[in-house]
């Protein structure tokens, strides 16, 4: 379906001169995006850029059974455009975020309040979505927590123990990245991005650096590409085996709830081994990897690898042998496949509602390219099936790392990078453990950043959790919420 | 001279035994994970630390605020008071005080919700509103164990009632009586006492503004609440009645200590109900009561 797109094609972590991007009208470039969405493409960003007093809109849509990217704008323009979420769910946040930068009205807006500001720089906490009615309480909790969380607040309105809506106000941990982006590359970049959300350090970092490497027209030595797909599934064996047990530990069910605690460890240890660093902080950088992982090291990893794995999937087993914990999973936190697709949702919590959707299938790159794991789809939408896809995404990371530790391509780890092109615009989609990390680049004339966007994957999610709440009981928002484990300063930025 | 000390060593036990119960649950559940876990006495470390700390007050809560879990602490002191301790006997024991006990108990439930509700926080109504309605289920299978030992025996006198053997129907009761402790005081599979998440505590969420020495006297008071329906269940199901008074002592703190170490089982290998399961639980064992009940009813028709 993408052959008939008037939008420009491109491939993931490939870049395009900014000439080629279809421009419109704005009222045209909203109905042309409508019709690319209607037809099932999805929305990965949609952003504003400023040209002098004016600002274009720039939408990047994926094609996921056609594995291509498009890439289409708007003319300049101020004022007020016809609201995109009237029609498709999927872009409120985008189009609130777009009010919110630039002051551009989305008009037939059906919800329109800050995203991470309001007035005076305090977090978005402005009026929230109200049931009436003498029945009906109200529950706010947050934004500080009873536990060592991140900051956020969530108001509930409820009947009796039943949750009728729940709106979430983020904002709390808005550090401004986007903005200390404009002119960079700067050397405290790369840091920067790996500390857009601490636990996908790797995925960010790697999406960065694919950036680069489209943008100076060339591609990191396959030997980086494999040691980055490698520390990518480490990440994910890390936090899925850490929300596992966090899972269970919700409903205090403690067998699973400390070996996976200890199991975390393991796999982030595996990760230091790697790059020094149990988060894989240092080891992605534009143009390759800053540390070799050398056959000897492989092995090691390898070897420490497997009774991780063995002991994990004994933990896990003990969660799904045990009646009282599946009960609790099981039906609880429903968000149903048509909402999913509405709203957007990308990574486990799209595939534990039926939808296959994984970039690394969908869109690969790197060394994704050369060697994949299938996608874990699990249909139901309740906790237990998000659990559930965690569970097998244990698994298979823990096959393929197996398989790919075992044969490491030859050859340098690290390769020279060309100054970035000027005028060009660069799209890369990895797919971290929480889901579809997007970065996008548009560089000015001399080659530097001109608008760089980052939408991470809970950018999305975070609507997904407020749906799984309806209709069910708040005392099951704790392993609702960490069904999902989304994330708070990945939203804010 | 000799009831002084009879009082004393009763008062010892009840106040400082009790905070030792949580500690070695505590020690089991770490055991079963394979953890080290918390010193068995960190409840005390705890309480010390509690009662040299100020009280922050709300500036909604009344003064009741601080006075309710001392009234809280007090009914739960005069509940054990009746308590029989196997040779010892009860502190105090007269004819009816098995009612007075469940009206203590009630009392005690009574003072911490209001408590709770002084400052006005949804949190804390939201726990109140699930402990005072589980309470209902809970006290009617209690009641109907009260009830089954006293038809057994003949008398509404605790010390009367928790003396001879109550025969086939000990097996039945020892089933109910346990599940309507873990429900009374709190535990897996009610409540999570260790649960960090306010939405879904009942217990922990009622006390979640109390500080300093008040909540010191709600943790003592949770703490002797255990004990209490520890010993209530040992002395209803296990006759001692019979036996020499150091033989009847061993048994008492063997058979506490084995309830503590279940309620750990129970917490290291089951997860938490789904609140709207747990009044199936609830009728359950008010049912094991009742049949309790009917077995003491027609065996002491023939």
């Amino acid at each position: 379906m993408s052959a008939t797109t008037p939008f420009a094609l491109l491939a993931n972590a490939t870049s395009l001169p900014w000439a080629e991007v279809p421009a419109w009208p704005v009222a045209d470039f909203i109905r042309a995006t409508a019709a690319e969405l209607a037809r099932g493409a999805r929305l990965c960003s949609l952003f504003g850029v400023a040209e002098g007093e004016a600002v274009l809109l720039v939408a990047v849509i994926a094609f996921d059974t056609d594995s291509t990217l498009a890439v289409g704008r708007s003319g300049p323009f101020s004022g007020g455009f016809p609201s995109l979420t009237v029609s498709h769910p999927q872009a409120h946040l985008f189009e609130r975020e777009v009010w919110e930068q630039h002051g551009l009205t989305p008009e037939g807006h059906p919800w329109l309040k800050p995203v991470r500001r309001s007035a005076g720089n305090a977090p978005a906490n402005g009026e929230f979505f109200r049931v009436g009615g003498g029945e009906i309480h109200e529950v706010a909790v947050g934004p500080v927590h009873a536990g060592i969380i991140e900051p956020g607040h969530f108001r509930f309105q409820c009947a009796g123990e039943e949750v009728l809506h729940l709106e979430i106000a983020l904002g709390y941990q808005h550090r401004g990245i986007e903005e200390a982006l404009d002119g960079g590359p700067y050397r405290t970049t790369l840091i920067q991005m790996e500390t857009i959300a601490g636990d996908s350090s790797i995925a960010h970092a790697t999406a960065y650096a694919s950036l680069m490497e489209a943008l100076a027209d060339s591609e990191a030595p396959l030997h980086a590409q494999w040691l980055r797909a490698v520390a990518l599934e480490l990440e994910r064996l890390a936090n899925h085996t850490g929300d596992l047990g966090a899972l269970a530990g919700d409903v205090a069910f403690l067998p699973t709830a400390s070996a996976c605690g200890k199991l975390r460890g393991d796999f982030l240890n595996l990760t230091a081994l790697l790059c020094g660093n149990r988060f894989g902080r240092g080891l992605v950088r534009p143009g390759g990897c800053r540390h070799d992982l050398e056959t000897a090291l492989a092995a090691e990893v390898l070897e420490k690898l497997r009774p991780a794995l063995t002991d994990t999937a004994q933990a896990v087993a003990w969660m799904w042998d045990s009646a009282s914990l599946r009960s609790r999973f099981e039906g609880v936190g429903t968000v149903f496949a048509a909402q999913a697709g509405e709203i957007g949702l990308v990574g486990p919590a799209a595939r534990a509602c039926g939808l296959v959707r994984d970039v690394r299938y969908d869109h690969p790159a790197g060394w994704h390219r050369f060697a994949q794991a299938p996608v874990t789809v699990w249909p139901g939408g309740d906790v237990f099936a998000r659990a559930r896809v965690r569970s097998l995404e244990i698994q298979r990371s823990g096959e393929y790392l197996c398989e790919q530790l075992k044969a490491p391509p030859a050859g340098e780890v690290c390769g020279e990078l060309a100054p970035p092109a000027p005028d060009t615009l660069a799209v890369a989609l990895v797919e971290g453990w929480r889901g579809e990390v997007c970065h996008v680049v548009l560089t000015d004339s001399n080659g530097r950043f001109r608008r760089y966007k980052i939408t991470d994957p809970s950018f999305h999610n975070w609507s997904g959790l407020a749906l799984s709440l309806r209709g069910t009981a708040i005392s099951d928002f704790p392993i609702c919420n960490k069904s999902f484990n989304l994330s708070y300063c990945g939203f804010d930025l | 001279m000799n009831s002084i000390l009879d009082l004393i060593l009763r008062l010892d036990c009840w106040l400082l035994l009790a905070p030792l119960l949580p500690g070695i649950i505590n020690k089991v559940k770490a055991w079963v994970a394979g953890r080290r876990g918390p010193p068995v006495l960190q409840l005390y470390y705890d309480l010390a630390r509690l009662w040299k700390k100020g009280v922050v007050m709300s500036t909604l809560a009344s003064p009741a605020f601080v006075m309710l879990p001392a009234v809280t602490w007090v009914a739960l002191l005069g509940a054990a008071m009746l308590m029989p301790l196997g040779p010892l006997g009860a502190g105090l024991s007269f004819r009816g005080d098995a009612l007075l006990l469940l009206y203590l108990l009630a009392l005690a439930r009574f003072c911490t919700a209001w408590a709770a509700m002084e400052t006005g926080s949804a949190f804390e109504g939201m726990g109140t509103v699930r402990e005072v309605s589980y309470a209902v289920l809970a006290e009617a299978a209690l009641i109907a164990a009260v009830l089954s030992l006293s038809v057994q025996s003949g008398s509404i006198s605790l010390a009367a009632m928790l003396g001879p053997p109550i025969g086939a129907s000990a097996v039945l009761l020892a089933a109910g009586l346990f599940i309507v402790l873990l429900a009374e005081n709190c535990r897996v599979p009610f409540d999570d006492p260790n649960t960090h998440l306010e939405l879904t505590m009942i217990h922990e969420a009622m006390i979640l503004d109390h500080s300093g020495p008040p909540l010191a006297a709600i943790l003592h008071g949770a703490s002797m609440k255990l004990l209490l329906f520890a010993v209530l269940l040992v002395q209803a199901v296990l006759p001692m009645g019979q036996l020499k008074p150091w033989l009847a002592a061993v048994v008492l703190a063997a058979g506490v200590l084995g309830v503590t170490v279940a309620v750990g089982l129970v917490e290291s290998l089951l997860a938490r109900f789904a609140f709207r399961r747990v009044p199936l639980l609830l009728t359950t064992a008010f049912l094991l009561c009742l049949f309790a009940l009917l077995v003491a009813w027609k065996g002491g028709l023939q």
